[in-house]
């Protein structure tokens, strides 16, 4: 008989809210690959793997609007929730959401996203 | 425009002058956005709109525009970017040719390219060394050549009278005296613009957005040529006697392309959308003429700065540097 418990989750302080441009993103680099942190217009931070499904565009360089960042290569729009494009391209692959929470101004990212599988 | 407004470009442009909109908040409230903050779409049109109409005053907002144009270098395809330092008119030296392959030794930037607009292109440049890669380029007198751009970018020349055999005019002179007056203005869509020395056309002036063909006799201008998914030849806009003739008019008709185009439209797009006689009637009446340069001109005093030699001094570190790197990293 084995008792399976689930590691709880490690947080890790990759920078300050303020750091991060208000529509706009900054990178996290890790080595399991880049992270990309947003920031919303209202004040959200959501994060993603920086690599959009399509043809791996780095999505911290696009430009955030709404909850929505607009890749830098070929313009596919990404749900920053979900990390799936959406209208025309929607349905095809994702970008991996990366485990955010923001406490006291700063965020944290679980760790098990900044470490290689 | 796009879905966040019914609004199009053209009553947008006239809105933002009409009731003295001055920043994107304003002109989203005022033309009653249906999006909390735009789209890529309209964001970076609503930039260009109202840095155009207010110089000086509108506070450019880099989050509205394109990474190109945010990090003042070209991403490519693996997310490295490519850093093209202007060279006036096409010409350069040995010191600054020397100061280019020390930047590309030191750095380890892998290829080096001659561009179509007589420049030299590095290719496969991090984004955290360009700052550092500036500041070299920067210390041999290199500055930004604005390959990146919705605006002007190169202007390409043939040798002229100076060295040519057939050369009518100094076209080279006067490729380098457009260029160092115009370089840093931001257009609808990219402007390109070329001299010949005659018209046997060495610098290929009549694919240009903006081409001078030089005679005996003076300065043929010609508009709205295009060498991309469309191809097709110019326009004579106006023929000249004079250099300074050819200055005047050569910037009071990217004066009223930057005042009346769309945004991404190029300039023969906007030729073929509003005529070229109401081009032709602006520029041949010498007050609109004259008012047109002018503006030009005031606009080219806030304009006309190195955005590399801006970043190397320290602004907008954070565009360039990572948040945060793996190693520096503790659990919270």
């Amino acid at each position: 008989m084995s008792i399976h418990v689930s590691e709880p989750v490690r947080w890790i302080d990759v920078g300050g809210v303020d750091e991060i441009p208000r529509r706009g993103a900054r990178r996290v680099a890790t080595p399991a690959g880049d992270i990309a942190v947003f920031r919303t217009g209202d004040d959200q931070v959501f994060a993603l793997r920086d690599r959009c499904p399509h043809k791996q565009g780095p999505l911290s360089q696009g430009i955030v609007h709404g909850h929505s960042v607009t890749c830098p290569l070929h313009a596919w729009t990404i749900d920053l929730a979900t990390g799936e494009p959406t209208g025309a391209d929607a349905g095809k692959g994702c970008a991996p959401v990366a485990p955010v929470r923001v406490e006291g101004g700063r965020v944290l990212i679980a760790s098990r996203a900044v470490t290689p599988a | 425009m796009c879905k966040c407004t019914e609004h199009g470009h053209g009553v947008v442009r006239k809105r933002i002058v009409a009731e003295g909109l001055k920043s994107m908040p304003a002109v989203m409230q005022a033309l009653e956005w249906k999006t909390p903050d735009g789209c890529a779409t309209c964001r970076p049109a609503l930039n260009y709109y109202l840095l155009c109409a207010w110089p000086g005053e509108y506070a450019d907002d880099k989050q509205s525009r394109f990474i190109n144009e945010r990090a003042h270098a070209n991403i490519q395809k693996d997310g490295t970017y490519s850093v093209i330092p202007r060279m006036w008119g096409g010409v350069t030296t040995p010191d600054e040719l020397r100061a280019i392959a020390d930047v590309a030794d030191k750095f380890k930037i892998p290829t080096v390219k001659v561009t179509g607009g007589q420049r030299i292109d590095l290719l496969g440049v991090r984004k955290d060394d360009l700052p550092a890669v500036w500041a070299d380029l920067n210390a041999a007198g290199l500055v930004s050549g604005h390959g990146y751009g919705k605006a002007l970018r190169t202007v390409k020349t043939c040798v002229g009278s100076e060295w040519c055999r057939f050369g009518t005019q100094d076209s080279t002179g006067l490729g380098v005296r457009l260029e160092k007056f115009m370089w840093g203005s931001w257009t609808p869509a990219k402007l390109k613009l070329g001299v010949s020395g005659c018209p046997r056309n060495c610098a290929e002036a009549t694919c240009k957005d903006i081409g001078v063909i030089c005679v005996d006799s003076g300065y043929e201008i010609h508009i709205g040529g295009a060498a991309g998914l469309h191809i097709r030849g110019t326009e004579v806009l106006t023929k000249v006697a004079t250099e300074q003739e050819a200055v005047w008019v050569i910037c009071a008709v990217t004066q009223l392309y930057r005042e009346e185009g769309w945004y991404l439209e190029r300039l023969y797009k906007w030729m073929d959308r509003v005529g070229l006689d109401s081009i032709k009637a602006a520029i041949e009446d010498p007050e609109r003429r004259r008012a047109l340069y002018d503006r030009f001109a005031y606009s080219q005093t806030f304009f006309r700065i190195d955005p590399w030699a801006q970043r190397v001094a320290g602004r907008h570190a954070e565009e360039f540097a990572p948040l945060a790197r793996s190693m520096e990293l503790a659990d919270a």
